[in-house]
């Protein structure tokens, strides 16, 4: 393969650049300052989209209308706007609203594993393989291209096959197939902090690989961070509803917006309602970590703020 | 002959006072046969020089010639797979800097010898605090040697005491500042902060002034001259700018080609240069002798890339004066590498 001479490192190198599913670009974020654009609306937005269902999770502690668990015979498949039941309930006669308050749980439980696991140990990996020269990088990036070959959500299902289906253990599996996506874009970002001068003015003053990394490398990647973690986030809750979907997910009777969905594939044409309500709680969670991400990003970065 | 640069030699030792070196003492960068080649390019050839305790000594040159290159070299932050040769040894520093592996230089940059870059508005880290920034070379030096452990409360008072010496106004709120809240004089300011936090033997300035604003530049320049003298430290100015040499600098080492080719009092080289190098560097400089009508002074041609000098005299292929003779290096002229010339038809001989 030739790769002609302007083009970034990573196609000199002679590897094709796979991108991954909702990799962010990493080049506009570093170094380059850049305007602020509607921070504060995708941060209130986002924000508040992501408190409603940290705020559901919550509440579903000390409180639930119903058992979601509860089944009742004698209330089936009740309408939306019922007295009792606020959104209505699905064929075995069990509390919408309810369900979806405990199944935010899950959502922010697969969230967080996910993107735990992830970026845990996909920034460290990053910035190794960017500090480190020779083979050591290299071999950390080409192992990252294996793994970003498997497919995630493929993975997890073996996972499930092997370890029993439960929902830590197909997280951890949706995590680990996304650790190379943090590793890439974290080297990416590294390499271009690496080569500016106040690292070399870092190294100048007599400190050590590991301090330039941990307190010069690190804080300059971190929004990067921050953007992939809140798109990892959004990933992780689909995938989690699609691993629910096949069956492989959330075992029951644990509530899961993705098993809601799936429970309500056969009734799809009497009670659309049933897929329609956790198919939104689930876009709008998604949404919400999206726009939080990118308001965090434009809000937080020191590099970006005006000057006071 | 009238040289700009050479009026200001005079005004500054003035200003600044003659030099404070003690003869018998031991060098503070000792420089021998200092080599680096990179990538099959030799680029630094045999450069020996010494700088003592308070000296301030000016590396001049164009852009090319391997003055960065010098400084980076004796810190030894070179490029991997830089080949290095010669020896760089560093007064109070057991080992030399030349071969020494990262863990010990580590432990020599910030504390023995300290650098100021030319670029204020990239050498501070942009997400943390200024403050940080310079407590944190405090902090990383302290407890080693005989320097004193250091509390939360004392890296604070230092942090300060630093601030202020360098001039900056209200410390306790720039100290929280980040970067990028600051001018570009005030950056330089705090990198230079940072520079003299551990009071080192030997501060390498490469280009301080350049990206700064002329009235700032003076600032700064006089900031540096007091840091130094203050701790009695040396100081190597790497510039291209002749007339901040001759304000700031006691002695000068011309370079050319990745070779020191001229080197003496800053006093007599750029009143009367022997290196038709120099000749041609200040001419190119001297803007008071010039005629407004006449083009100014420029040395012809343009400095070769990166390991594509001449052999034998380095200059001989942009030299009026060349003849067969400069296709062998010419012999240093001097009895110590402090002063002389290497250039077999040297300017000033006739007259």
């Amino acid at each position: 393969m030739t790769a002609e001479p302007t083009q970034p490192t990573e196609a000199i190198e002679g590897t094709e650049r796979v991108r991954g599913p909702g990799e962010v670009d990493a080049v506009p974020l570093v170094g380059q300052p850049h305007v602020r654009r509607r921070a504060g609306a995708s941060l209130v937005v986002g924000g508040v989209l992501v408190a409603v269902v940290v705020l559901m999770a919550l509440v579903s502690f000390v409180w639930t209308p119903h058992d979601p668990t509860l089944v009742n015979a004698e209330a089936r498949l009740r309408d939306v706007g019922d007295p009792d039941y606020w959104l209505g309930t699905d064929k075995f006669g069990r509390d919408v609203f309810s369900q979806i308050l405990v199944g935010a749980r899950t959502t922010l439980f697969v969230g967080v594993v996910a993107v735990g696991v992830a970026g845990l140990i996909g920034v460290p990996l990053g910035i190794v393989s960017a500090m480190a020269t020779g083979w050591l990088g290299e071999t950390v990036m080409r192992a990252m291209d294996l793994l970003l070959a498997f497919p995630a959500l493929l993975l997890a299902i073996m996972f499930s096959a092997i370890y029993g289906g439960s929902t830590l253990v197909a997280m951890i599996a949706i995590g680990i197939a996304t650790i190379p996506i943090f590793a890439r874009i974290v080297r990416s970002g590294a390499l271009q902090v690496l080569s500016s001068e106040y690292i070399l003015a870092a190294r100048a003053a007599g400190r050590s690989p590991w301090a330039i990394g941990l307190r010069h490398v690190l804080p300059n990647v971190s929004s990067l961070v921050i953007v992939q973690a809140s798109v990892a986030f959004a990933i992780a809750v689909l995938a989690e509803a699609a691993l629910s979907f096949l069956g492989y997910g959330t075992p029951p009777p644990i509530p899961s917006w993705g098993r809601m969905l799936q429970e309500s594939q056969e009734l799809l044409y009497s009670a659309p309602r049933l897929a329609f309500i956790p198919g939104a709680a689930i876009a709008l969670a998604v949404l919400g970590f999206n726009l939080l991400g990118d308001g965090l990003r434009d809000r937080y970065d020191p590099r970006l703020e005006d000057r006071r | 002959m009238s040289v700009n640069p050479a009026d200001r030699a005079a005004a500054g030792s003035a200003a600044y006072g003659p030099m404070s070196a003690v003869g018998d003492e031991r060098p503070v960068l000792d420089v021998r046969g200092l080599s680096v080649s990179i990538g099959g390019h030799d680029l630094l050839h045999d450069l020996t020089f010494s700088i003592r305790r308070g000296e301030r000594v000016g590396l001049i040159g164009e852009s090319g010639s391997g003055k960065s290159l010098t400084s980076l070299a004796l810190l030894g932050l070179l490029p991997e797979g830089a080949r290095v040769t010669g020896s760089a040894r560093l007064a109070g520093v057991e080992h030399d800097v030349v071969g020494a592996r990262d863990r010990e230089l580590a432990q020599v940059r910030g504390n023995e010898v300290s650098m100021v870059f030319q670029e204020p508005m990239t050498a501070l880290n942009p997400t943390m605090r200024v403050g940080a920034q310079v407590a944190e070379t405090i902090v990383m030096h302290a407890g080693r040697g005989d320097r004193p452990e250091a509390g939360r409360g004392a890296v604070r008072e230092r942090v300060a005491t630093l601030l202020d010496q360098v001039g900056l106004p209200s410390t306790a709120e720039i100290a929280r500042a980040y970067p990028h809240q600051l001018s570009g004089g005030q950056r330089q300011r705090v990198v230079l902060a940072i520079a003299l936090a551990n009071d080192p033997g030997l501060l390498v300035c490469d280009e301080p002034t350049t990206a700064l604003d002329v009235t700032v530049q003076a600032r700064v320049l006089d900031l540096i001259v007091r840091g130094v003298e203050a701790r009695n430290s040396a100081l190597l100015f790497i510039t291209h700018d002749l007339s901040v040499v001759a304000t700031v600098c006691e002695r000068v080492l011309v370079m050319y080609g990745g070779r020191i080719v001229e080197a003496g009092p800053v006093s007599e080289v750029f009143t009367r240069p022997r290196h038709r190098y120099t000749e041609g560097l200040l001419a190119a400089s001297d803007l008071e002798g010039a005629d407004p009508l006449e083009p100014l002074e420029t040395i012809p041609g343009s400095v070769p890339p990166a390991g594509m000098f001449p052999e034998g005299c380095v200059f001989r292929t942009r030299c009026a004066h060349a003849t067969t003779e400069c296709e062998v290096l010419p012999p240093w002229s001097g009895a110590t590498p402090e002063h002389g010339y290497a250039c077999v038809h040297p300017a000033g001989v006739d007259r």
